[in-house]
C-alpha cells in the first residue's frame, strides 16, 4: 500500500464534495476512481495532491501523514499529477516545456543563473536529459522541437504525461486522461499507462470511458455524490448494485 | 544554436550602436534624451520580469523607481554620503521596500494584485510628496552630486554619464538574460502558464514570486537612482501613476515577456513621442488608437510578433509534409469513429 486516506472529507460551505472515504492505492497497480458527473471525483484528487486541505480526515503517503502538507512538499516525496486542461506554454517548444518538470530535483538557484556556475551547468543538463529521457518514454520525440500550441490534442495528452513523469514520481495521479481524445488515441494512452506501471510507477486515475477502464484498472473505487459507493476488481464492480443504481438510475439518485 | 548565434549578433549590433551613437551624431539633445530613454528601459526590464515572465503585473513600480531616487538624493544629499555606497544602499534599500510590499501583494493574483500595487504606488507618491521635513514635499529635492569619480575615470560630462548608464544598461540585460535562459527562468515562466500546474511539479511559488518580485524592485530601484542622479533634481512627480502607465506602455509597445521587448519599446515611443513633439498633447490622439491596435493583433507586442513569425516560419517549414499525412489519417479515423 503506498498511499491511504482515512475518512477523508471535504466540504465546501454547506456542501460536502467528498465526505468519509477511505481508500487505499497499491503500489505498483493501476487504481482507478470512476462516478457520475460531480461526484466528487476531482475534489478527491485535489485532497490527495495537496491542491486543497481536507475538511477532515487524513492522508497517509508511505505511512507518512501528508494531510496538510502543500502541493510542492508532496510533489517532492514523489507524487506527481495532471490536470484535466492541458496548461502548456504554447509559444515554447515541447522540450523547453518539459524541462522544468524536473526543476524540484535541482537547487540551482539565482546566483547560479547570473553567475553560471557549475552546478548551474551540471544541472541544466540534467534536467534536459531528464526531459529527452520522459519525451522518449511518452513517444514524443518526433516533436519535441515542435512549438507545444502547433502539437494535437492527444500529444498534448503526453507531453502532461512527459511533465508529471519528469518529477521523478512513484505514484502519478492522472485527472481525465483520455477526455476529448479518440478512442484509437485512447488505446494509445492506455498502453502507455501500462508502461509506467511495468516501469515501476503507481498509477491513480480517474476516468468515464468505462470499457477502458475495466480493462485496465487492477483496482476501482466507485464515488457519487461525496461517498464511496463499491470498492473492488472490475467484475466486482460490475456486479454491484449500487454502481449500477449509480450510473443508470434509481431509486438512489431519483 | 542557430538562434544563439543570432541573438548573439542582435546583441553585438545594440552593443555597437549605443557606443558609437555619439560620435555618429555628436548632439546635446539627442544624447540627453537617449541615455534618459536608457534609464527607462533598465526600469521596464525589471517590471518585465515580474510582469512579463512571471505573470504578475505590478502598478507600483514608479512607486519603487521613486524610492530609489529618493534614496539615492537623500542619502548623498542629507548625509553627504559617497555617491556609490549611496547607489548600493538605494538599491537595497528599494529591494526592501519590494520584499515588505511584495509579502501582502503576492497573496492576490491578477486584477486584484493590480489594484493592490496601484494602491502601493500612490500611497509611495503620497508619502514623498507630504513629507516635508524628509523629502522637501513638492518643491522636490535639489542638488543630488553626479556620479563620483571611479579611479581617473570622472563623469562629468554628458558623454562619460551616457556611457555609464549604458554599461548599467548591459549590465541589467546580461542578468535579465541570463535569468531568463535559466532554471530559474524557467521557474518563473511556469508559474506565469499555471500556478497549480507549477505548484504541483514541485515549485515552492511563493517563494520564487517573492524573488521575482525584490528583484524587479531593485531593478527599478536602480533605474530611479541613476534617474536622480542625472537630472540631478526630483520630485515627487517621478513616483506618479502616469510614469507607471509610460513604463507599461513601453513593455506592451517592445513585446511582454521577451528580452528585446524593453529596447524595441522605449526607444521606439520615446524617439516617437520627441519627433511629434510639436503636436503637444495631441500626440495622445496618435498615440491611444496605435496602442490599442497593437494590442489587438500583436498582444505580445513587436519582439513577440518578430518571435512568432520566425518560429512559424521555421516549423512550417520543417512539418508541411508530415502534418498533410497526419490530417488526413484523422479524417480517416474519424469515419471509423462514426462508423463503429
Amino acid at each position: 500500500m503506498l498511499m491511504e486516506t482515512k475518512k477523508l472529507t471535504k466540504q465546501f460551505g454547506g456542501l460536502t464534495a467528498v465526505n468519509d472515504v477511505d481508500f487505499t492505492i497499491e503500489k505498483g497497480k493501476i487504481n482507478a476512481i470512476i462516478g457520475p458527473n460531480g461526484a466528487g471525483k476531482s475534489t478527491f484528487f485535489n485532497l490527495l495532491s495537496g491542491t486543497y486541505t481536507p475538511s477532515a480526515g487524513q492522508v497517509f503517503y508511505k505511512g507518512q501523514d501528508i494531510t496538510k502538507r502543500p502541493p510542492d512538499k508532496i510533489a517532492r516525496l514523489g507524487v506527481a499529477r495532471t490536470f484535466q486542461t492541458t496548461h502548456l506554454f504554447e509559444e515554447s517548444t515541447v522540450l523547453d516545456n518539459v524541462i522544468v518538470g524536473h526543476r524540484l530535483r535541482t537547487s540551482s538557484n539565482l546566483w547560479d543563473a547570473v553567475f553560471r556556475t557549475r552546478r548551474f551547468k551540471f544541472e541544466e543538463k540534467k534536467c534536459r536529459d531528464k526531459a529527452m529521457e520522459v519525451l522518449e518514454f511518452v513517444e514524443l520525440t518526433h516533436v519535441m522541437d515542435e512549438q507545444a500550441g502547433s502539437i494535437t490534442q492527444e500529444e498534448k495528452k503526453r507531453v502532461a504525461f512527459a511533465l508529471a513523469l519528469a518529477t521523478d514520481p512513484e505514484v502519478v495521479f492522472l485527472d481525465e486522461p483520455t477526455a476529448g481524445i479518440n478512442p484509437g488515441e485512447t488505446e494509445g494512452l492506455a498502453s502507455l499507462m501500462e508502461k509506467m506501471v511495468q516501469r515501476g510507477i503507481t498509477v491513480c486515475l480517474i476516468e468515464h470511458k468505462m470499457k477502458m477502464i475495466m480493462k485496465l484498472a487492477d483496482k476501482i473505487m466507485v464515488l457519487n455524490y461525496g461517498e464511496k459507493i463499491a470498492e473492488g476488481t472490475s467484475e466486482e464492480i460490475m456486479n454491484n448494485q449500487a454502481v449500477i443504481e449509480a450510473y443508470l438510475g434509481g431509486g438512489a439518485s431519483a | 544554436m542557430v538562434s544563439l548565434l543570432k541573438n548573439r549578433g542582435w546583441i553585438i549590433g545594440f552593443i555597437a550602436a549605443g557606443v558609437l551613437f555619439p560620435f555618429v551624431l555628436p548632439n546635446a539633445y539627442f544624447l540627453h534624451i537617449l541615455t534618459l530613454a536608457f534609464i527607462w528601459m533598465i526600469a521596464v526590464y525589471g517590471l518585465n520580469l515580474l510582469a512579463g515572465y512571471t505573470g504578475y503585473l505590478s502598478l507600483a513600480h514608479a512607486g519603487f523607481f521613486a524610492v530609489g531616487a529618493y534614496g539615492l538624493g537623500l542619502l548623498t544629499v542629507k548625509t553627504g554620503m559617497n555617491y556609490w555606497l549611496a547607489l548600493i544602499l538605494a538599491c537595497l534599500i528599494t529591494s526592501a521596500v519590494g520584499l515588505v510590499v511584495g509579502l501582502v501583494a503576492l497573496r492576490t493574483r491578477e486584477h486584484f494584485f493590480a489594484i493592490y500595487t496601484l494602491c502601493v504606488g500612490y500611497i509611495i507618491y503620497l508619502i514623498i510628496d507630504k513629507w516635508d521635513s524628509l523629502t522637501g514635499g513638492v518643491r522636490g529635492l535639489i542638488g543630488i552630486p553626479e556620479p563620483s569619480n571611479i579611479g581617473p575615470i570622472s563623469f562629468q560630462t554628458p558623454i562619460s554619464q551616457y556611457y555609464l548608464i549604458f554599461a548599467f544598461l548591459l549590465f541589467t540585460i546580461l542578468v535579465m538574460y541570463r535569468i531568463v535562459h535559466s532554471l530559474t527562468g524557467r521557474t518563473f515562466i511556469a508559474i506565469r502558464n499555471s500556478e497549480d500546474l507549477a505548484r504541483t511539479l514541485g515549485i515552492s511559488t511563493m517563494k520564487n514570486k517573492l524573488m521575482v518580485f525584490v528583484l524587479s524592485a531593485f531593478f527599478a530601484g536602480l533605474a530611479g537612482a541613476l534617474y536622480a542622479s542625472f537630472i540631478r533634481f526630483i520630485g515627487p512627480d517621478i513616483g506618479y501613476i502616469t510614469i507607471i502607465f509610460d513604463l507599461l506602455t513601453y513593455l506592451l509597445v517592445g513585446g511582454i515577456g521577451t528580452l528585446a521587448g524593453p529596447i524595441v519599446g522605449t526607444f521606439l515611443i520615446v524617439a516617437l513621442s520627441q519627433s511629434l513633439q510639436f503636436l503637444q498633447d495631441y500626440r495622445m490622439l496618435i498615440f491611444g488608437p496605435l496602442l490599442t491596435l497593437l494590442i489587438i493583433f500583436y498582444p505580445r507586442g513587436i519582439a513577440g510578433a518578430y518571435h512568432d513569425w520566425r518560429l512559424k516560419r521555421k516549423s512550417a517549414q520543417r512539418t508541411r509534409p508530415q502534418k498533410e499525412q497526419e490530417y488526413f489519417e484523422t479524417e480517416e479515423s474519424e469515419k471509423q469513429v462514426k462508423e463503429g
